[in-house]
């Protein structure tokens, strides 16, 4: 008797909880459109937002910090993502076991992710970070030697993986993007490399370490060449001073990075140095090694920046938020570049079935 | 056998209507809230993607050309630096922007309000603003010199905003029951607003010139309680995914923040991408934002935006 009336309880306990899961499944799929709004009503919550506390980090659990793909639904990088697989460039980037975790972190969480392959060069190896042991000693006057070693390193691993390689320091800031459309007019079979010219000491000048330079294929070869048979040595640890020397003494071509209204790409300095007049003094070493003529105010630097030196973490990120986030809405940019020859015929094609009004970057 | 069976059928049978009347309770609930919310409209949000429609060229210009945006800038003498820097970036991008200063500045144009009360200083402004300017503007923006503006994404927030509503938004705050909004991260102002504002100007008990309590009171908050008169609330402007497009502070100290409250994610997490305010600049801060929002971009990264906005003739720095 006692066990019947169990089991009656049990019949009727999973008829409920059937009719319960299946009455709620019914409602909800009646109910979905509903549903829509009902989260944005949580989400506006005035209790849960207004608050004195301010902060930012009461954003976190609203907030969706997926990859960036997810905030920028209505971009279009079509031909940014074409240039990447036209354009292949290898970055590495000058640091040291004392500044991974200070500068190089920040480098790497910032623009490094946007090169093709980047690698971080210290004097001694990194498993964790992870950065190439070069072998050296640290300091100022290991530069050129990093330098040497970190070009033989990387054409001995990594020659036919890129086009172009380009040094950076730590404290460099570089725009991948823009790297690539200046490099698209070329041929990275051809001898050539590009940077901040600066004209003493070299005849057809040289570039300035801290703004980074990009070697072509064609320049790395013979660099590196130029060291086994002693066509080139470590003549000084001025290292962009040396490099470029060495450039002339092979026969790279020392290129023309201005964009195409005459604006320099490459900067050694922070965007503030350029273009607040008289931010420099005049008497500052800068005014004379510019190899074209230097311009200070609104006209120092291109939209097209490729990069800017002497970069501290915090402005790191700020550049990051002002080149690939910040935008004035619908506002038709005064310098319309055009797309390179390579990629017209290519990028039509994206572009037949779209709306004429898309405009070009 | 039948016993268990029509057992188990009435089980189900109350199951669902348990489950109904669940439902049906939470609906009502949340209907309450809706409507106890109704009145408190605190969060604005900007268009999304699905808002803004595939509409021709000549559409798209007439839609830009129907924001008329009115820049008020409240300055005093010892602003004269960060004066002649707005004047020279951004404000050029307004319909019109006019400065008020507390006293005539030889080297400066401006319109002078004679008196260094803030408060006094805003509700002269926002008269003079209405008296000269109600036919010929639908948007009413106020800022302080420390403030940097991007009047294009300010545009693109207004975008499905009717002026003839009224709307005061910005960066909000409350004070004990009262909410705000901001004068650091700039206010803004449908034209249907400052004209309810106006008749409440001559009104003392309303809008009082000196703050009833005893202590001062700043003038945003004096602001805010004269609009609540007049059914007026301040509301909080978010971009689509939640992020405050007006900001009380510089990017430089968002940043900062994010690298130790979230250092994984430290642009992710910093600002919106159509932020129209960034407060606290120096002077050559507003250099810098102008070639870094006007100039300074990524090749190669198309956007198909629903309004359209030129370059300022006679403006060297965008």
């Amino acid at each position: 008797m006692a066990s019947k009336s169990w089991l009656n309880i049990l019949t009727f306990l999973c008829g409920s909880a059937v009719g319960f899961v299946l009455c709620s499944q019914l409602l909800s799929i009646l109910f979905e459109e509903q549903k829509d709004i009902q989260p944005s009503i949580l989400h506006n919550d005035p209790h849960a937002r207004h608050s004195d506390d301010n902060e930012q980090n009461h954003l976190e659990g609203q907030m969706n910090f997926d990859a960036d793909a997810s905030q920028h639904k209505d971009e279009n990088t079509d031909i940014a993502d074409k240039l990447y697989q036209k354009v292949k460039i290898l970055c590495w980037v000058m640091t040291g076991p004392q500044n991974l975790e200070k500068k190089a972190k920040h480098v790497k969480a910032t623009w490094a992710q946007r090169c093709n392959k980047v690698l971080f060069m210290s004097s001694e190896e990194n498993k964790d970070f992870p950065a190439v042991g070069l072998k050296t000693r640290e300091g100022r006057d290991q530069l050129y030697w990093k330098t040497i070693k970190a070009f033989q390193y990387v054409h001995d691993h990594y020659l036919e993986d890129a086009d172009w390689f380009m040094k950076a320091d730590d404290d460099t800031y570089v725009i991948l993007d823009n790297l690539r459309w200046l490099l698209s007019k070329y041929n990275p079979e051809e001898p050539i490399y590009f940077g901040r010219r600066f004209k003493p000491y070299v005849k057809q000048g040289y570039m300035s370490g801290g703004a980074g330079y990009v070697l072509s294929k064609e320049a790395l070869k013979r660099f590196v060449e130029a060291f086994k048979t002693d066509k080139c040595t470590h003549s000084s640890s001025i290292e962009d001073l040396a490099l470029g020397r060495c450039m002339e003494i092979i026969n790279v071509e020392a290129g023309d990075s201005r964009d195409t209204t005459g604006k320099e790409t490459f900067h050694p300095f922070v965007p503030e140095h350029h273009l607040i007049k008289g931010y420099l003094p005049r008497t500052f070493w800068y005014w004379n090694y510019n190899y074209y003529p230097p311009v200070e105010g609104p006209g120092c630097c291109s939209d097209l920046a490729v990069s800017f030196h002497y970069v501290d973490p915090t402005t790191m990120y700020e550049l990051e938020y002002l080149v690939y986030h910040l935008r004035p809405y619908g506002y038709l940019y005064r310098y319309q570049p055009a797309l390179p020859e390579k990629m017209l015929k290519e990028v039509s094609q994206i572009y037949k079935n779209e709306d004429t009004n898309v405009r070009s970057p | 056998m039948l016993s268990e069976s029509s057992l188990f059928l009435k089980g189900v049978l109350l199951g669902s209507i348990l489950c109904v009347l669940m439902t049906m309770l939470a609906h009502i609930k949340i209907d309450y809230g809706k409507r106890t919310h109704h009145h408190e409209r605190h969060h604005l949000q900007a268009p999304t993607k699905e808002d803004t429609l595939k509409i021709s060229e000549d559409e798209r210009t007439e839609l830009s050309k129907s924001f008329r945006v009115y820049c008020i800038i409240l300055v005093k003498p010892k602003d004269v630096r960060l004066w002649a820097a707005v004047k020279e970036t951004w404000a050029k991008h307004c319909d019109k922007a006019e400065f008020f200063s507390s006293e005539n500045v030889k080297v400066f144009e401006s319109v002078n309000m004679e008196t260094n009360d803030m408060w006094l200083m805003m509700r002269k402004a926002y008269k003079y603003a209405f008296d000269k300017y109600r036919d010929q503007y639908n948007w009413f923006f106020l800022a302080h010199p420390t403030t940097f503006a991007i009047i294009e994404n300010l545009k693109y927030f207004l975008l499905k905003k009717n002026y003839s509503q009224p709307f005061y938004l910005g960066h909000t705050a409350k004070s004990g029951d009262l909410e705000y909004v901001s004068v650091g991260g700039g206010i803004v102002l449908s034209i249907e607003s400052i004209k309810r504002l106006n008749s409440l100007l001559s009104i003392p008990e309303k809008c009082p010139e000196k703050g009833r309590m005893v202590r001062e009171v700043s003038e945003d908050k004096q602001l805010a309680v004269c609009l609540k008169y007049a059914g007026v609330f301040a509301e909080n402007a978010e971009d689509s995914k939640g992020k405050d497009v007006f900001n009380t502070k510089s990017v430089g100290i968002f940043i900062k923040e994010a690298m130790t409250n979230h250092p994984n994610q430290v642009v992710e997490g910093c600002c919106s991408d159509m932020a129209i305010t960034f407060n606290g600049l120096t002077c050559n801060q507003m250099y810098v934002m102008m070639y870094g929002v006007y100039h300074l971009r990524a090749f190669g990264h198309v956007f198909n935006d629903v309004l359209v906005f030129l370059p300022i003739n006679g403006s060297d720095n965008d």
